[in-house]
């Protein structure tokens, strides 16, 4: 079965990055600029998992995980974090957001789908 | 729709240009209005962005920079840092050289190391700490999954043969409640080696006592594989911090492979994991003493799949971008055919006519819609060339802050219109002319902060670059609140470089037209700013090169204004449609400023052959284009044709003789380069209704290359006497 | 900027030949991409003389260049008879003044033979070699050094 990604990022060559590797892996791969678009999306898109930029105009990464977990109430959907910072501080900040497990930048596409199949039942 | 890698880094370098911008617009958001912090995270996120997209392209240096730079942003963000003029200011200069190391990498060239590493040490000044954390740098270097850096005893895992390890792992409520599941970690232990788990439920109270939202279970893990230790960490890298977890080692590597007794598979992980990956191995496991653990409620997560809309999932795909990129090559292919379409068009209607039909006819009348259409047609495709001025304005804040910085004043520059469109190559090739007038009103427009003051204006010149669509075309102006243009000045300096007669009666505008003459530079010595060997009569002769023309209002004590005014487009041009010799030539409108006829016009004859005709109190060349191109010797008389008053580079003027004026319409402009090269005087080729080409002339070119013009009009009795 | 490698003795090349100025010229089929009727031509100012001018290829504009006068046989007065053969050089189209196109010849290149030292200069530098057949000796064009040279604009 296709696995659906949402990639919610506000950079385009992010999401051409994403695009490039995850569509030409198999996967459905859906888009959100920012974590408000992402929100919206969600339903829609029904993904298996979400890979979310932190730093975004209008809701950023934290935000939309802890509303995805919160509000939504949804604790289960697979979120994987896109991150420059490989500092500790801030995967702790994702995690106690709600974040399944991060991806840091520049990713090779190898380690991108392994941090998907990590966290989904693909 | 996936892309090739290097589509993909183009469209990283787009994405740059339009993060600069937004990075330049917020720092001036913030250098003129007061706390913002959304244009603070604004400009911090245009840094960031570039840095992630500069790191999946191994740009490492690029990287470094705005690391450091957003480094020192964050710090503002996080109110931690002032964010006074002095930081404003290196901020400033910081994404200016971000923009630069931009355009190197998209080069391929180097960046300036000595200004990088300049600018880095005073953010990292800025900042108050010597290069922090180093393992940020590392960032290009390609690491995903960066492991995280965990004070483990360095256990060196034995080159050959397999290890036992004990893994007690007790989730934490957390863990389920972040989309992580057990089971896929065992999945991925299992992928390491020989796995058995044993589910410990001692903990698990009694169903009447059980509270969902804590996690009670635990198991005890032995994973035999021949993976060091750190792999198998990372395995549990996402669930580190929700989790209890302890990874021992056992010392006996003799022991057997098969699960130590006491430890068993619950059937659920057996489920999980599938027979492929059970590896065998676990065959045999008697069922646990106690029934699966009653529901935890958060335990194996639902897979999302579960949760597909009803309705049609047609519209789930939200890609927000309404633009698309097109190759330049298929637009200007489009438009070529368009042009096409319009010729083709006028030689029907031209045929149609010859073959006399009534203008009621059907014919005609379906003609008509055929002409509106490829008119609209034409202009829709044009459309697509436009480019709004913005990105050309943008750059100018940069050359404006630098320039003050040089010369010592203060300026602030305000663009107006920025949303106007003009055709790309336009925009292109106007960045050179208008940097130049920028610097010049800068350098020699406004003056210095104490002498503004002495003259009662704010200390703080004010420099506005406006556009504006007039008639068809678009107007560039700027203007600076200077002191205006000293004409006196002006003239005795033309005098001394012999560029006007001594005492020449001139009236204002010739006077500020001077500023455009060859060799003119009011400055008595060259600044080292709007010097550089370039002067305005380059700045002009640019802007004509592009169809557009400039000029100069001043007003003395209060400023002065460039105006430049430009076409749309550099696809099609309005000329005026004139038959010279039996030959169809079209002269650009723009240079055009009146038609005479010779038999009212007082004409002169200069020397043998040459004549001149009065305009506007001035002696005016006359040029035969018939004799200048070669088409005819010369003529005896000018009766019966007519004089084109045309206005040359470095405002002189001369009148180009034409047999007769056809009309005034649009032409398609077609290279005469592609398959011949250029020919002096002819701008470019179009072709006519009746499929003809007719050239289109450069009225400079012929001004300067025929004898007779060179000179200045108060030297052609000198030139006559030759 | 040298002719294409020519290709092994005994292979056959096909060729276009046609009559200008009494003599028979022909280029390789591969260069020619059509042969129209001769139309006006809008004069060049300051252009060699054996550049006739530019027409309309279908909204390309296109030089016409007179091979007799090129040639050094003297120029031709076009008119309605002449042909018009349009050759792609070096991704440069122009158009070939000609008396009329003649054959297309399939032509063994070991047929090729050098110039003749009888021809004069103008015509020995623009011509790579002759194919005799029984009643005629057709000279081969090169057309690359046909172009005016000064008009070759870099890409």
């Amino acid at each position: 079965m296709t696995v659906t990604v949402l990639a919610v990022d506000d950079s385009r060559t992010m999401r051409n990055l994403l695009d490039a590797a995850l569509s030409e892996a198999g996967f459905d791969v859906r888009f959100a600029e920012d974590g408000a678009e992402g929100l919206k999306c969600l339903s829609e898109a029904a993904p298996d998992v979400v890979i979310t930029d932190i730093n975004m105009p209008r809701l950023d990464g934290f935000g939309f995980i802890e509303t995805v977990r919160r509000d939504h109430g949804n604790r289960a959907l697979p979120i994987l974090v896109l991150t420059t910072e490989s500092g500790t501080e801030l995967k702790a900040r994702a995690r106690d957001a709600g974040a399944t497990g991060w991806i840091v930048k520049p990713f090779d596409e190898e380690k991108l789908i392994a941090a998907i199949e990590r966290v989904t039942a693909a | 729709m996936t892309q090739s890698s290097n589509d993909i880094r183009e469209s990283f370098f787009q994405e740059c240009e339009d993060l600069l911008e937004t990075l330049g617009e917020g720092l001036r958001r913030l250098d003129h209005e007061g706390e913002d912090i959304d244009t603070v995270h604004a400009v911090f996120r245009a840094v960031h962005s570039i840095k992630g997209g500069a790191g999946a392209f191994g740009l490492d240096a690029l990287v470094a920079f705005a690391h450091r730079f957003e480094t020192a942003l964050d710090e503002v963000r996080a109110g931690r840092l002032a964010r006074d003029v002095a930081a404003m200011r290196l901020f400033h200069r910081a994404g200016d050289h971000l923009g630069d190391m931009v355009a190197a990498a998209r080069a391929g060239s180097g960046p300036d190391d000595g200004e990088t590493a300049r600018l880095q040490a005073e953010l990292e000044a800025l900042i108050g700490e010597p290069a922090e954390d180093e393992d940020e740098a590392e960032a290009g270097a390609g690491a995903a999954f960066e492991p995280m850096t965990l004070d483990l005893p360095a256990l060196a895992a034995p080159e050959a043969g397999a290890t036992r390890y004990t893994i007690t792992f007790a989730p934490e409520a957390a863990l389920y409640s972040s989309g992580n599941d057990p089971v896929l970690v065992f999945r991925a232990l299992a992928r390491l080696g020989a796995l058995s788990a044993q589910a410990d439920i001692d903990a698990v109270p009694p169903l009447e006592d059980l509270d969902w939202r804590e996690a009670r279970l635990r198991w005890t893990l032995t994973l035999v594989t021949e993976e060091p230790e750190e792999v198998i960490r990372e395995v549990f890298e996402f669930v580190e911090g929700n989790c209890a977890l302890d990874i021992s080692r056992e010392a006996d590597e003799g022991a057997p492979p098969e699960a130590p007794a006491g430890l068993e598979v619950t059937p659920e992980l057996d489920d999980f994991l599938g027979a492929h990956e059970a590896d065998g191995e676990r065959a045999s496991d008697p069922a646990p003493e106690v029934a699966p653990v009653p529901a935890d409620d958060s335990a194996p997560p639902a897979r999302p799949t579960g949760q597909v809309p009803g309705q049609g999932g047609a519209e789930a795909g939200t890609r927000t971008s309404a633009t698309i990129r097109v190759n330049l090559d298929r637009v200007d292919r489009l438009i070529n055919l368009v042009g096409e379409l319009v010729i083709k068009e006028a030689m029907l209607s031209q045929s149609i006519s010859q073959a006399g039909l009534p203008a009621e006819s059907d014919v005609s009348s379906g003609l008509d819609g055929l002409k509106q259409l490829a008119g609209e047609i034409q202009e829709g495709v044009m459309a697509i060339r436009a480019q709004p001025v913005k990105s050309m304005f943008q750059r100018m804040f940069r050359i404006v802050r630098e320039t003050a910085e040089i010369s010592g004043k203060r300026v602030r520059l305000v663009t107006q219109g920025e949303h106007a469109e003009v055709d790309k190559t336009v925009i292109e090739r106007l960045v050179d002319p208008l940097t130049h007038m920028i610097r010049n009103a800068i350098d020699h427009g406004l003056e210095a902060p104490q002498a503004r003051a002495a003259a009662g204006k704010p200390e703080e010149g004010t420099l506005i670059l406006s556009a504006s669509h007039r008639s068809g075309r678009v107007m560039i102006d700027v203007s600076d609140d200077g002191a205006g243009i000293d004409r006196a000045r002006v003239q005795a300096a033309a005098e001394r470089k012999g560029l006007v007669a001594p005492g020449a009666d001139l009236a204002p505008a010739e006077i500020d037209n001077l500023l455009f003459a060859p060799g003119f530079s009011s400055k008595e010595e060259v600044s080292n700013l709007s010097g550089r060997g370039v002067g305005l009569d380059v700045v002009k002769s640019e802007i004509q090169s592009l169809g557009g023309r400039v000029s100069i209002t001043s007003e003395r004590g209060e400023g002065t204004t460039f105006s430049i005014s430009l076409p749309l487009t550099l696809a099609v041009l309005e000329g005026m449609v004139a038959e010279v010799a039996g030959q169809t030539i079209v002269v650009p409108i723009t240079a055009v400023q009146e038609t005479l006829q010779p038999a009212k016009a007082g004409l002169h004859a200069v020397g043998r052959t040459g004549r001149v005709v009065e305009s506007r109190g001035e002696l005016v060349p006359i040029i035969d284009l018939g004799l200048a191109f070669g088409y005819r010797g010369p003529l005896e008389r000018l009766d019966g044709h007519v004089l084109l008053l045309v206005e040359t580079d470095a405002n002189r003027r001369c009148a180009l003789v034409v047999d007769h004026i056809h009309d005034q319409r649009q032409v398609v402009i077609k290279s005469l380069e592609d398959n011949y090269g250029r020919v002096a005087g002819v701008a470019a080729a179009t072709i006519l209704g009746d499929g003809r080409i007719a050239l289109i002339i450069d009225p400079d070119e012929i001004a300067s290359t025929s004898a007779g013009a060179e000179p200045a009009p108060e030297d052609i009795p000198l030139a006559a006497a030759e | 900027m040298s002719d294409r490698p020519s290709p092994p003795p005994g292979t056959d090349q096909e060729v276009v030949a046609f009559r200008v100025a009494e003599q028979d010229f022909c280029v390789d089929i591969m260069a020619v991409r059509e042969i129209r009727g001769w139309t006006q031509a809008t004069i060049l100012p300051h252009a060699p003389t054996y550049v006739k001018g530019v027409i309309n290829l279908r909204g390309a504009v296109v030089p016409v260049l007179d091979l007799s006068a090129r040639l050094g046989l003297g120029a031709l007065d076009p008119g309605p008879r002449h042909v018009i053969i349009i050759a792609m050089i070096d991704g440069q189209t122009v158009g070939l003044l000609a008396d009329v196109v003649s054959d297309i010849l399939s032509v063994s290149s070991d047929r090729l033979q050098p110039v003749p030292d009888i021809a004069s200069e103008a015509a020995k530098t623009y011509i790579t070699g002759v194919i005799a057949t029984e009643e005629r000796m057709i000279r081969k064009i090169d057309l690359e050094r046909v172009l005016p040279p000064l008009q070759r604009v870099a890409a």
